[in-house]
């Protein structure tokens, strides 16, 4: 009883819905000469913004009979769903930009987008990234923004004055933080206030249980390997021994983000477990303090399997309602962002903490100082994708329940299973085999 | 001697007799046609389609029958009994704070008091800014380590609780400031309530001599039925209902111990899994329902007709 | 009076201080702004705030301002009069039609709105992404609320009124518009004042129905101003208090109006 059948309803409205869509879009005559006006789609907060206005300035500069307007996105929980649901109604803006990876995966990309794989810039894409804007039938986004790291930020002040190097396995990160807790310094932040930030310890160890088993991503995905069996329980049992051996601040519970970015930067916390793209959070609010911050990965129990964990920037794309004389348009402006000048731009609005994904774009010349910590991972290949760019499995609690593991609610067996169970619902909407 | 309060019996709800059939023709159903077009066409045609999706793997772009799945999925959430829970001790919370405190406060504000005008003023305050506002404005002040509350508390030398961290207070902590929001609605309907109450009854009962408390209890409250009615029916339905308050103070945590039958959905919904919360939705409909219609017809029959 | 003085002072601890907290924080620079506390701010950017906020992505709160405006009078006028209407039928009248009313009422109460469904329904008649379109919406979904007010307050209203005005040759709408609806003033005024206020403050209806910056709502604003990386509180606050402001300002001027109802009395003998 499993035929996938699109229902009568939808494919009737849903058709519909694109030719009304496609006439209101219609563009200004033929010819290469005539004004085109596209629209943008992109968050409207301040870096997304400013990177929007700059992008879309220099571009009309550079071709002057095309207007690019802006249209607002929808932010936080809700970005996602008002992305889905205007691809599938037909009304998504000429060009947006929206994650890639397993969110990429979710926009049913070889119905909706339009191919770029005969772009003149697909070919600089490293393959990594490749992978995380593509399906079996073709590339569909352009990056804007460079990659990111997920592991632990440290104040190089603290590490110094206390004779301290950076840890290379698990054991000697509990010592060097029982070393800075007993100088008075809180050795581990953590700021559940925020609860996105309770899963970092968990999506950022991913490279580590890829170091140990380096098919555990398609395991996962298949319903072999689970996180409360080895070596991914490890995850879980970290998250909970920092709490458990009082290594943390003691307004963990509530303390937000940009509380514990102000820590680790001004020195009060000695470390931080965070993605390196918050360096720009640090950038705005203790501008002074920008490079006493450096970079480590989250250490393994061994030494030997410690990886740096990445992310992959987000990406634009093109939903096929774009067509004609605009679909032109559009791709000119990706390309445009891809240039020399729309590369500078990109290291300009959106400060890297990561190596960019295109050959077309160099890192300029004042990047934060944790960029240098990260560069050797990079050169010698000890880095692997997060989980969410190899496997479409994430359940929906996942905050939730590191939450209760960080602070010691829960188990970390406890927790793992639940997680487990959680994660079961998402694979079954996307109807994967095994479940 | 004993004093006779002269308040007339309350009438019992007039029938139409055959004498008002003419007044039939002045009170015409076609009133109801625009209200009923819109309610059809923006609110039940939508919604009955939705109705089929919640029988379906929806994600937005296709749909895959699979009857009920969704609903059987729904209820073995591991946290829908705590959900379940957690739904009816906030909206029993939420709801009766706000008709009890709501009342007294607007006899209160609709006695010759000082400051009336500006207390009437300040009470309905909350209700003007956005929820998110409120939320982080809340989240805030409540902050354990920084927040004011605990700040002023320890100036008198307690210590204050987590109020938003602690796993078994949490919930309770967002239904204070629920109330806080909510009670200038409940006030404002409740004013309007007591001053159509003609002011004959008052002054007939203080001539002869009834007390504060007699007129509250054989005067005030019977006519006020209606607003008391909407008020509980409004307040308990916004209640079960309610989760936007949570979401924005603490996503239904720590963990899971804030999380109510609509912060459940809500995180059903942001992951994607589109049929999953329809049904879930529903299922809130349905139990929604089953509370409030009972509920509103016991309520309604005890109207006084004046 | 002592009630009276006590009530001022419970009530400025426990209303006013939180809207001290959004001013305060209103008033702060980026970092301190991150802090969330009463500390004394390091220098006072009040008005850089306000005008930051208000130049923001070309002035497009103002803008938002403008479309919040008509949205909300068009959809509150609409809803007034049409639940009115409904409400005071039906509960004069034991009319065949009244159960489906009043399953209409309660369920648009419970039952929250079908987004994908109506986005459909409204490209299918041309009106998404149009501010009609969305005053029609908005005022759907209020009107349950109304009515459940107006059905209950007509009854506050004697009907030997309704005799005496159609033994004086009053036609329907003549008995409604004429002798009903003026003497329901207090309860129109609530309701008037709680929808504007809902309409105004509603950020997830105007985002699905008419995306786009030129239909921006001041709603939409606040998201200018947050982000999972970077929060300007400060921003946030200013914008807070900007868009608190057309409801307080209307919330005032209508306050006056329902004292005045008090002492007019609700019905005159």
């Amino acid at each position: 009883m499993n035929s996938h059948s699109k229902t009568r309803i939808t494919a009737v409205i849903g058709a519909a819905a694109i030719v009304a869509a496609s006439l209101a879009a219609c563009s200004a005559g033929g010819g290469g000469d005539a004004k085109v006006t596209i629209s943008y789609l992109t968050g409207t907060d301040v870096t997304n913004a400013t990177m929007a206005h700059d992008l879309i300035a220099a571009f009309e500069k550079q071709n002057p009979n095309i207007t690019v307007k802006l249209d607002a996105a929808a932010a936080g929980g809700s970005a996602d769903n008002d992305v889905k649901t205007k691809l599938s109604t037909g009304t998504m803006s000429d060009v947006f930009f929206y994650n890639s990876g397993s969110l990429f995966q979710a926009l049913n990309a070889d119905t909706k987008l339009v191919d770029l794989s005969d772009q003149p810039w697909a070919k600089s894409l490293t393959s990594d990234f490749k992978k995380t804007v593509s399906t079996k039938k073709g590339l569909y986004g352009g990056p804007l923004g460079a990659s990111l790291g997920g592991g632990v930020l440290y104040n190089y002040g603290v590490y110094k004055k206390l004779g301290l190097s950076v840890p290379k396995d698990w054991k000697e990160f509990i010592s060097n933080s029982e070393a800075i807790k007993a100088a008075g310094i809180t050795p581990i932040e953590a700021t559940y206030g925020d609860t996105w930030t309770s899963q970092i310890i968990i999506l950022a160890d991913y490279a580590n249980i890829e170091a140990q088993q380096p098919n555990w991503a398609a395991d996962y995905t298949a319903n072999k390997a689970k996180y409360s069996d080895q070596p991914a329980l490890t995850s879980f049992q970290h998250l909970s021994e920092i709490h458990e051996k009082g290594l943390l601040n003691a307004d963990f519970a509530s303390a937000t983000n940009a509380q514990g970015l102000k820590a680790v930067a001004e020195g009060t916390a000695g470390q931080y477990p965070m993605l390196s793209a918050l360096i720009s959070t640090i950038q705005q609010n203790s501008p002074d303090h920008v490079n006493d911050v450096g970079f480590f990965p989250l250490p393994a129990d061994k030494a030997s399997d410690t990886q740096l964990t990445v992310w992959q920037p987000s990406a634009l794309y093109i939903p096929r309602t774009t067509t004609g004389a605009k679909l032109d348009a559009a791709k000119k402006f990706i390309a445009f962002a891809l240039s020399k000048k729309g590369c500078e731009l990109q290291g300009k609005d959106l400060p890297p903490s990561g190596p960019f994904v295109t050959s077309l774009c160099a890192l300029p010349s004042n990047v934060p100082a944790l960029l240098k910590d990260m560069t050797p991972y990079f050169a010698s290949k000890k880095t692997a994708p997060a989980l969410e760019f190899l496997s479409p499995v994430k359940g929906p609690n996942l905050e939730a329940i590191c939450v209760q593991v960080g602070e010691g609610i829960t188990s970390p067996k406890d927790g793992a299973a639940l997680y487990d169970e959680d994660v079961k619902k998402q694979a079954q909407q996307l109807g994967l085999k095994g479940w | 001697m004993t004093t006779i309060i002269a308040v007339p019996k309350a009438p019992s709800k007039r029938r139409l007799g055959p004498d008002l059939n003419r007044l039939r023709f002045h009170y015409p159903q076609w009133f109801f046609i625009p209200a009923m077009v819109l309610f059809v066409v923006f609110f039940a045609v939508p919604t009955f389609a939705s109705l089929y999706f919640s029988l379906t793997r929806w994600t937005l772009f296709d749909a895959q029958f699979i009857g009920i799945d969704n609903f059987v999925n729904f209820f073995k959430d591991p946290q829908l009994s705590q959900g379940f829970v957690h739904t009816f001790i906030y909206g029993v919370v939420t709801s009766l704070a706000k008709v009890v405190l709501g009342f007294f406060i607007a006899v209160f504000l609709t006695s010759p008091v000082l400051g009336r005008g500006y207390l009437r003023a300040v009470v309905f305050f909350p209700v003007l800014v956005s929820t998110v506002g409120i939320g982080l404005t809340f989240k805030s002040l409540l902050d354990p380590f920084h927040g004011i509350v605990n700040g002023a508390l320890s100036a008198f030398g307690i210590q204050g609780p987590g109020w938003l961290t602690d796993p078994n207070g949490a919930l309770l902590t967002v239904a204070a400031v629920d109330i806080w929001k909510g009670l200038g609605v409940a006030v404002l309907i409740f004013i309007a309530g007591i001053v159509a109450i003609p002011q004959e009854y008052f002054e007939a009962a203080r001539v002869d001599g009834a007390n504060t408390w007699m007129i509250l209890r054989r005067i005030t409250i019977p006519l006020s039925y209606p607003a008391i009615t909407t008020v509980v029916i409004l307040s308990l339905i916004g209640g079960l209902r309610s989760f936007d308050l949570i979401w924005t103070m603490t996503s239904g945590g720590p963990g899971f111990t804030s999380d109510v039958i609509g912060s459940v959905i809500y995180k059903m919904y942001q992951a994607g899994f589109y049929g999953l919360s329809t049904a879930g939705n529903v299922i809130l409909i349905v139990v929604v329902a089953a509370i409030l219609v009972p509920l509103s017809r016991f309520l309604t029959r005890r109207e006084v007709d004046l | 009076m002592v009630a009276g003085t006590v009530a001022i002072g419970v009530s400025v601890v426990v209303f006013l201080v939180p809207f001290a907290f959004i001013l305060w924080q209103a008033l702060k620079n980026k970092s301190d702004s991150a802090e969330l506390n009463f500390a004394w701010p390091s220098q006072f950017v009040g008005w850089q705030n306000l005008v930051e906020v208000l130049t923001y992505n070309d002035n497009m709160i103002l803008r938002a301002f403008v479309n919040s405006l008509v949205l909300t009078v068009l959809s509150v006028s609409i809803m007034v009069v049409l639940a009115a209407m409904t409400g005071y039928v039906l509960q004069r009248r034991r009319g065949r039609w009244n159960p489906v009313m009043n399953f209409f009422v309660l369920a648009g109460l419970i039952v929250p709105p079908a987004v994908v469904p109506t986005i459909w329904l409204l490209q299918g008649l041309g009106l998404f992404k149009t501010l009609p379109g969305l005053v029609l919406i908005e005022a759907t979904y209020g009107l349950a609320f109304c009515v459940l007010l107006f059905r209950a307050f007509v009854a506050a209203i004697p009907r030997e009124l309704d005799e005496a005005a159609v033994i004086d040759g009053a036609g329907p709408l003549r008995l409604f518009f004429s002798v009903i609806f003026p003497l329901l003033r207090p309860v129109i005024i609530t309701v008037v004042v709680v929808q504007s206020v809902a309409v105004f403050n509603d950020f997830a209806n105007p985002l699905y129905f008419t995306p786009g910056l030129d239909n921006a709502t001041v709603q939409l604003t606040l998201f200018n101003f947050q982000t999972q990386t970077l929060s300007q509180y400060n921003l946030l606050f200013m914008d807070i208090l900007l868009i608190t402001i057309p409801p307080l300002v209307m919330y005032i001027f209508f306050n006056r109006q329902i004292v005045a109802g008090v002492t007019s009395g609700a019905v005159k003998g």
